[in-house]
C-alpha cells in the first residue's frame, strides 16, 4: 500500500506537526508584544521608548507620558476585544460548520446594539453593568433567531441562508434602532457610538466589569474545543462518538454569545475580525480546534491592535474608528472565501 | 373559458389568453386606482382635512386661502416625490430580480443601494455638494459597485448564490463607509442624516423631484423600449442567444437604466428600505407570471412609498420616515423568502 490516494493529500496538508505549531505560537506571541508596543508608541503623537517605560510605571510628568497613560488601557481593551471576537468567530464557524460565520455578518452585533438602544430609551438603563447584560441578552436573542431562520426547512443552515438571515436581521434591527432613536434627540448622540465599533476612550474602570463575562465566555469556548472537533465530523458521527450534540453546540454557542455581547457592550459593533482570523489560523495550525481556538484569540488581538494603529495613522491628526478599518480589511477576505467555495456548497 | 371542451385547441388557447390579458389589464387598473386613491388621500387628509373640491381647485391653479400652502407646497411635492421615487425603486428592483432570476438579488440586498448611498453621503457631508451633482456621483458609484459585484462573482459564469454573498460582503464594507462619513458630520445634522439613511420624503420640494422625474423619463423610457429583449433575457442567456437577441448591448443598457433609476432616487430620497425588494414579488403575485412585470412593479413601488409614508406620518404614535415602515414590512418577507427557498430545494 505505498500509493498515496487522493483523499490522503488534503488530510496531510491539514495536519501540522507539533514543532511547527509551537514555532507559530512563538511567532504569534512575539507579534502580539510587538503590536502592543506599536499601539502605545504610535498615534497622533509619537512617543519614545523611555517615555513609554516611564508612563507604564505611572509617571505622567510630560505630555508623552500622559499620552502613554491613555494608550495603555486602549491597548488592553483592543487585546481583550480582539481576542474575544477572534475566538467567538472560530467557535461560531465550528458550531454552524460554516466558513462565513461572523458576529457581524450573522447580525449578532446589531442585535446587541439594538438591545442597548431599547434599554436606554425605554428602561432608562445607565450603568455599565446594565449595558453589559442587555447587550449579551440582545446578542443571544439575535444569534438564536438567525440560526433558527436559516436552519428552517430542508437543506439546513447553508452559508448563503445564514448570511441572508443575518442580513435580514441586521436590516430589521437597524431600522428598529433608528425608529427608536429618531423621536429622541437626547439619546441620539449617545447612541451614535453604538453604530461604529471603536476602542478609543477606554479606561480601566470601564474594562473591569466586563472581565468576568469575558473570562466566562473564554472558558466556555476553550472547553468546547474537543466537542467542536467532534461536531466537525457531522452531527451523526459526533453522536456516535459519544458527544451530546445539542448540549455541546449550545455550550459553545453560549460562550461565543457571551464574548460577542460583552465586546459589543464596551466597543460597539466590530465586524469581520471573527470572520478573518479563524481562516488565517487554519492556514497556520490546521483544523484542530484545540490549537485553532487559542490561536484565533491571539491572532484576533493582533489584528484588532494593528487595525486600531492603522486607523490612528491614516486619519492623522484625527482617528478612524477600528470598526471601519476591520470592515475594509475583512470584506475582501469574505469575498475571497466566497469565491474559493464551489457554488454547490454555498 | 366558457367554450365547450370539444372546441378547437387553438380557439381555446386564444380564449384563455384573451381572458388572461383582460384579467391582467383589470389588475393593473385596480393597482393604478389604489395608487390614485392614495394620492387623493394624502393630498386631502393630513393633520387637517381639506375638502376634495378645494384640493382640486388648488391643483387647477386657483388660490384658495388657507388651503393653497398646505396642499401646493407641503402635500403635493411630497406625494409627487413619493410616487416618482417609488416607481424608480420598483422598476430598478424588478429588473435586477428578473435579470438574475432571483427575488433575493434586489439592489438593496446586493449592495448597489449601499454604493449609491455611500457616494451621496460622501458628496453631501464631506464635499458639501447638493442637487444634480450628488445624483450623478450616486449613479456613477452605483454603476461601479454593480460592475465590481459582477466581476468578483465571475468564475466561469455568474452563479446567483455567489453574487448575492459577494454583494452582502461589499455592502457591509460600504455601510461602514457611510457610518464613518456620518461620524464626521456635525451633531446637529445627525438626526437629518439618520432620517435620510432610512429613506424619507420629509420636506420634499418639486425641485428635488425634478431629477427623479427626468431619470424616470430617460431610463424608464429606455426600459420600455427594451421590454421585448428583457422578456427574452428572462429565459436565460443561452435561450436568448439562440433566439437571436443581441444580448450584450441590451443587457448593458438594461443594467445601466436600472442602476440609474435606483441611484437617482436614492440620492434624493435616501435608500428607502426594501421598496426595490418588495415591489417585484408583490406585482408578480398580483398579476401572475408570464407577462412583463415592469409596469405593475412600478405602480406597486409607488403605492408602497406613498402609503408607507402616509402610515409613518399619521397612523403611528410618533412621526417616522417612510423607510422605517417599508423596512418593517420587508424584513419579515425576506425571512419568509429565506425559509421558503429552502423548502423549494434551494432555488438560489
Amino acid at each position: 500500500m505505498t500509493t498515496v490516494s487522493a483523499t490522503d493529500l488534503p488530510l496531510a496538508a491539514l495536519r501540522r506537526s507539533r514543532s511547527l505549531r509551537l514555532g507559530w505560537l512563538v511567532a504569534v506571541l512575539a507579534l502580539l508584544v510587538g503590536a502592543c508596543i506599536l499601539s502605545v508608541s504610535f498615534g497622533t503623537r509619537d512617543v519614545a521608548l523611555a517615555d513609554i517605560l516611564a508612563g507604564v510605571r505611572g509617571q505622567s510628568d510630560t505630555i508623552a507620558q500622559a499620552v502613554v497613560a491613555v494608550r495603555v488601557p486602549r491597548t488592553v481593551l483592543a487585546v481583550l476585544a480582539g481576542a474575544a471576537l477572534g475566538l467567538a468567530g472560530a467557535v461560531l464557524q465550528g458550531v454552524t460548520r460554516n466558513p462565513l460565520a461572523d458576529p457581524g455578518i450573522l447580525g449578532i452585533n446589531s442585535g446587541a446594539a439594538m438591545a442597548i438602544v431599547i434599554g436606554m430609551a425605554w428602561f432608562g438603563i445607565q450603568s455599565l453593568s446594565a449595558y453589559l447584560w442587555t447587550a449579551v441578552l440582545g446578542a443571544g436573542i439575535a444569534a438564536v433567531a438567525v440560526y433558527a431562520i436559516a436552519s428552517l426547512g430542508r437543506g439546513g443552515a447553508t452559508p448563503l441562508k445564514l448570511a441572508l438571515a443575518g442580513a435580514a436581521t441586521t436590516i430589521a434591527a437597524t431600522s428598529f434602532t433608528v425608529a427608536i432613536i429618531l423621536p429622541r434627540n437626547d439619546i441620539a448622540g449617545g447612541v451614535r457610538s453604538w453604530q461604529i465599533g471603536g476602542v478609543g476612550g477606554a479606561s480601566f474602570d470601564a474594562i473591569l466589569p466586563v472581565l468576568p463575562l469575558l473570562i466566562a465566555g473564554l472558558a466556555l469556548a476553550l472547553l468546547s474545543a474537543r466537542s467542536l472537533n467532534l461536531l466537525a465530523l457531522g452531527d451523526d458521527a459526533a453522536a456516535g462518538l459519544g458527544a451530546q450534540v445539542v448540549w455541546a453546540r449550545a455550550a459553545a454557542a453560549l460562550g461565543a454569545v457571551l464574548l460577542c455581547g460583552a465586546t459589543t457592550a464596551i466597543c460597539g459593533p466590530i465586524g469581520f475580525v471573527g470572520l478573518v482570523v479563524p481562516h488565517l489560523c487554519r492556514l497556520l495550525v490546521g483544523v484542530d480546534h484545540r490549537w485553532l481556538l487559542p490561536f484565533s484569540a491571539l491572532t484576533g488581538a493582533i489584528l484588532l491592535i494593528a487595525a486600531d494603529v492603522l486607523g490612528r495613522l491614516i486619519a492623522r491628526p484625527s482617528e478612524m474608528d477600528v470598526g471601519i478599518v476591520t470592515a475594509f480589511l475583512g470584506a475582501p477576505v469574505f469575498i475571497w472565501i466566497v469565491r474559493k467555495r464551489r457554488v454547490r456548497d454555498l | 373559458m366558457s367554450l365547450p371542451a370539444d372546441a378547437p385547441l387553438i380557439a381555446r388557447i386564444a380564449a384563455t389568453r384573451r381572458s388572461r390579458g383582460r384579467a391582467r389589464l383589470r389588475l393593473i387598473t385596480i393597482i393604478a386606482g389604489v395608487l390614485i386613491a392614495g394620492i387623493a388621500l394624502t393630498l386631502s387628509l393630513g393633520q387637517s382635512l381639506t375638502p376634495p373640491m378645494d384640493v382640486l381647485r388648488v391643483l387647477m391653479g386657483a388660490d384658495v386661502p388657507g388651503v393653497s400652502f398646505t396642499v401646493r407646497d407641503l402635500r403635493l411635492p411630497r406625494a409627487v416625490l413619493s410616487v416618482l421615487a417609488g416607481m424608480s425603486f420598483g422598476l430598478g428592483g424588478v429588473i435586477f430580480q428578473t435579470l438574475l432570476r432571483n427575488p433575493l438579488a434586489s439592489p438593496d440586498i446586493i449592495g448597489i443601494s449601499s454604493g449609491a448611498s455611500a457616494a451621496a453621503v460622501f458628496a453631501i457631508v464631506i464635499l458639501g455638494w447638493s442637487g444634480p451633482a450628488v445624483s450623478v456621483l450616486a449613479v456613477l458609484a452605483g454603476l461601479g459597485v454593480a460592475l465590481a459585484i459582477y466581476l468578483l462573482a465571475w468564475q466561469d459564469g455568474v452563479a446567483g448564490a455567489r453574487l448575492i454573498l459577494i454583494g452582502i460582503g461589499l455592502s457591509a464594507m460600504l455601510d461602514s463607509v457611510i457610518a464613518f462619513v456620518l461620524s464626521r458630520a456635525p451633531a446637529w445634522t445627525l438626526q437629518d442624516a439618520l432620517r435620510w439613511l432610512t429613506g424619507s420624503v420629509n420636506g420634499a420640494t418639486l425641485d428635488q423631484a425634478l431629477p427623479v422625474a427626468l431619470s424616470l423619463l430617460v431610463f424608464g423610457g429606455l426600459l420600455m423600449r427594451l421590454r421585448s429583449s428583457l422578456e427574452v433575457m428572462r429565459l436565460g442567456d443561452d435561450t436568448a442567444a439562440a433566439l437571436g437577441v443581441a444580448l450584450a448591448r441590451d443587457k448593458a443598457l438594461v443594467v445601466l437604466s436600472a442602476v440609474g433609476l435606483i441611484a437617482v432616487a436614492t440620492a434624493v430620497a435616501g435608500p428607502i428600505a426594501f421598496v426595490a425588494f418588495l415591489s417585484g414579488p408583490i406585482a408578480l403575485r398580483l398579476t401572475g407570471p408570464g407577462r412583463s412585470p415592469l409596469i405593475p412593479a412600478a405602480l406597486v413601488g409607488a403605492a408602497l412609498v406613498l402609503l408607507g409614508d402616509y402610515a409613518g406620518q399619521h397612523l403611528l404614535a410618533a412621526r417616522y420616515p417612510v423607510g422605517i415602515v417599508t423596512g418593517a414590512l420587508g424584513a419579515p418577507y425576506l425571512i419568509y423568502l429565506i425559509i421558503r427557498s429552502n423548502r423549494a430545494g434551494g432555488t438560489t
